[in-house]
């Protein structure tokens, strides 16, 4: 094995292990701590100049207490629930919209693909923030929305939208939106026109073409952009606590709301362990599409 | 060419009154916008053939097939198939089916469910539909591979899925858009072969489409060489071989020397052609009345002219001059031989001898001889 090959694998694995192993092993570390009143707000911590006994009454004191309090408490898991709930359907409506829009752009003359993949990806260039904030102004009582329907005389009343499920689910469609579109225009893209008239050619309609050819081989598009969409949405932030309301549930908040009003450390840290216990789940279950996909290319 | 094996002695259709075609183009006219891609045709296919449609690319032809398969309409005119007008018909309901070029294959099935496809969208039972699939894998050999998807078999094998799969609806008609173009030589010689051999037995009719003129000789009965969206000659290959009606067919199809001269009428079909200062006129016959003076081309194949080292004594026709370059191409040596005017005529001659024993090298002066009935005499 020659150095600089070393050095390359080396370089990410030293950003991986310094960024995310270690950050990890102190998350479970706290999740694993009890409450105290004291800086840092946990205890035990590790104390080295007791020597061999300060490492061993170290990890006596370490228990999984706070995953216990979470199965007592019914918020917790009524919020992963919820979260669950919520990644679901945003992932499927997002699928609903954006496999149009991706079969669209598929379909547009050569010229103006480029446009259109422009637009799609445009909005990146905004900060999250300034545009879930946007939202706020469009949904309101007041907003832009209620003016316009009050004005064409559709509703009477302001309709109630913003810090609702809905307003979450305007906002997690139209940001994680690009995330459907793109993989599902990459697959859309390469597929071969000459398939399509082949279907049609053996008896097929227009319709059922779409559902025996296309939707099929854009399959590796569909599941890309769904695990893409759903993975970041179970965790969300920052979509409900500025579009969602007081009954709006999802662990994003509450683990915000451990973290900063509580200042319960170790309750948050055991939440967020649990949320990535979740998120694991569909990762692994998205890594080995993507490995059978590029077998199936060989 | 393909033998025209079945009850008629000469299958020949195309000369019989009382046939009707299958398929009739009608002044046939297809424009993309201010593109002409076929210019007024109107042509005549029947059943059992296996009809090739020849031409450089962007002749038209594959415009002729997808208008027959239903995937561009006709612009002015009509086809016929069976006697009715296709034109309302959609590329789903009509009796056609078509091998694509890429194959078309669909890579999320096995090879076992392309060929069902069609069959599964038609009325047909499904016990019947596996007992046809079976017989079209058997029917191209490829029984074996029913389960692989299309990544998992070499281009040879796919192009007999194509084949298998268009074949499984039983169409009236065939459409093969350049079927062997992905192969390699070798494969693609035994393939034409049994893609005859396939056509004979299904008793399908079918039209190719090619751009390789020799595939087109091998496999079709009647050979259409098309160029700019117009049909320039219809006819059996010897015949476009043979008797090519104008300099382009002679051009297109082999190898050919062209000289151009002016005629003059000697016999009842008979014609003299003076090509060059000092050189005795050329003799040749057209079936054609042609006026003295005619500016004309006399085409005769290489394979045709006779090269030897003295005057012949009594050829029709004979001409010297110098070997210029030879071609050596193992079966067969292509002299070329440049006359006083600077022409180069290429004469071929079979190696039946070794190479060491070749009567001619470079620079060695020669005589080229061919009769009068080797040759044919062009107008056009």
């Amino acid at each position: 094995m020659n150095y600089r090959r070393l050095f390359l694998i080396g370089v990410p694995y030293v950003w991986l292990l310094a960024l995310f192993l270690v950050p990890f092993i102190i998350v479970l570390k706290i999740s694993l701590s009890d409450i105290a009143l004291s800086i840092p707000p946990y205890t035990p911590t590790l104390d080295l100049s007791e020597g061999w006994a300060g490492i061993k009454d170290f990890f006596s004191k370490l228990d999984f207490d706070n995953f216990l309090f979470l199965k007592t408490d019914p918020l917790y898991w009524k919020a992963y629930v919820s979260s669950l709930q919520i990644a679901i359907f945003s992932t499927a409506i997002t699928l609903l919209v954006g496999y149009p829009i991706a079969y669209g752009m598929a379909r547009a003359p050569e010229e103006w693909r480029a446009t259109l993949m422009m637009m799609v990806i445009l909005p990146f260039w905004t900060s999250f923030l300034i545009r879930v904030y946007s939202w706020m102004g469009i949904l309101g009582k007041e907003g832009f929305l209620n003016s316009a329907l009050m004005w064409l005389g559709i509703v009477d009343e302001p309709l109630t939208i913003l810090n609702t499920n809905t307003a979450v689910y305007i906002g997690i469609v139209y940001t994680y939106l690009p995330f459907m579109i793109l993989p599902i225009y990459a697959a859309l893209d390469k597929l071969d026109i000459s398939l399509l008239e082949a279907a049609e050619d053996l008896g097929c309609t227009r319709t059922s073409a779409f559902w025996l050819v296309t939707l099929p081989l854009s399959r590796p598009g569909i599941v890309a952009g769904s695990f893409l969409v759903f993975i970041p949405v179970i965790g969300e932030f920052v979509i409900p606590s500025l579009l969602g309301g007081s009954n709006t549930l999802m662990i994003g908040k509450i683990l915000f709301e451990e973290f900063s009003s509580n200042r319960d450390w170790p309750v948050a840290s055991a939440v967020a362990v649990l949320l990535l216990l979740i998120v694991v789940v569909p990762i692994v279950l998205f890594q080995r599409s993507q490995e059978r996909q590029a077998e199936a290319q060989k | 060419m393909a033998k025209p094996s079945k009850t008629p002695v000469v299958f020949a259709p195309w000369e019989d009154e009382t046939q009707k075609p299958i398929i009739q183009f009608k002044n046939v006219t297809k424009r993309f916008g201010n593109f002409t891609a076929i210019d007024n045709l109107s042509l005549d296919i029947f059943e059992r053939e296996f009809f090739a449609l020849l031409g450089p690319s962007g002749c038209g032809k594959t415009t002729i097939m997808r208008m027959l398969a239903g995937f561009e309409a006709v612009t002015e005119g009509t086809i016929l198939l069976g006697g009715k007008d296709i034109s309302p018909v959609p590329p789903n309901k009509r009796p056609v089916n078509m091998m694509f070029q890429s194959y078309a294959l669909f890579p999320h099935l096995s090879v076992w469910d392309n060929i069902a496809f069609g069959l599964r969208r038609s009325s047909m039972p499904k016990d019947e539909i596996g007992a046809r699939v079976d017989e079209m894998l058997r029917l191209t050999r490829m029984e074996k591979f029913a389960k692989r998807k299309p990544h998992q078999i070499s281009g040879g094998q796919r192009q007999r899925v194509a084949l298998a799969r268009s074949l499984a609806k039983a169409p009236k008609l065939l459409l093969l858009d350049e079927p062997l173009g992905a192969l390699d030589k070798k494969l693609r010689h035994d393939t034409q072969f049994e893609l005859m051999d396939i056509q004979e037995k299904t008793g399908t009719t079918f039209v190719i489409v090619t751009h390789d003129q020799e595939e087109a000789m091998t496999v079709a009965s009647r050979v259409a060489v098309m160029d700019h969206g117009k049909l320039i000659q219809v006819a059996t290959p010897a015949a476009i071989y043979e008797t090519p009606n104008c300099v382009y067919v002679a051009d297109f199809i082999g190898d050919v020397n062209l000289i151009e001269g002016n005629s003059k009428k000697v016999g009842s079909d008979k014609y003299e052609v003076s090509w060059a200062e000092g050189q005795a006129a050329l003799h040749g016959s057209c079936p054609r009345e042609i006026a003295d003076g005619t500016r004309v081309t006399y085409a005769i194949r290489p394979e045709k002219v006779a090269i030897s080292a003295d005057k012949p004594k009594d050829a029709a026709n004979a001409i010297q001059g110098t070997v210029h370059d030879i071609a050596y191409l193992g079966n067969i040596s292509t002299y070329h031989v440049m006359l006083p005017n600077g022409q180069v005529i290429k004469a071929q001659e079979s190696n039946t001898r070794r190479l060491a024993n070749r009567h001619f090298t470079w620079e060695d002066p020669v005589w080229l001889s061919f009769t009068d009935t080797a040759g044919v005499i062009l107008t056009e």
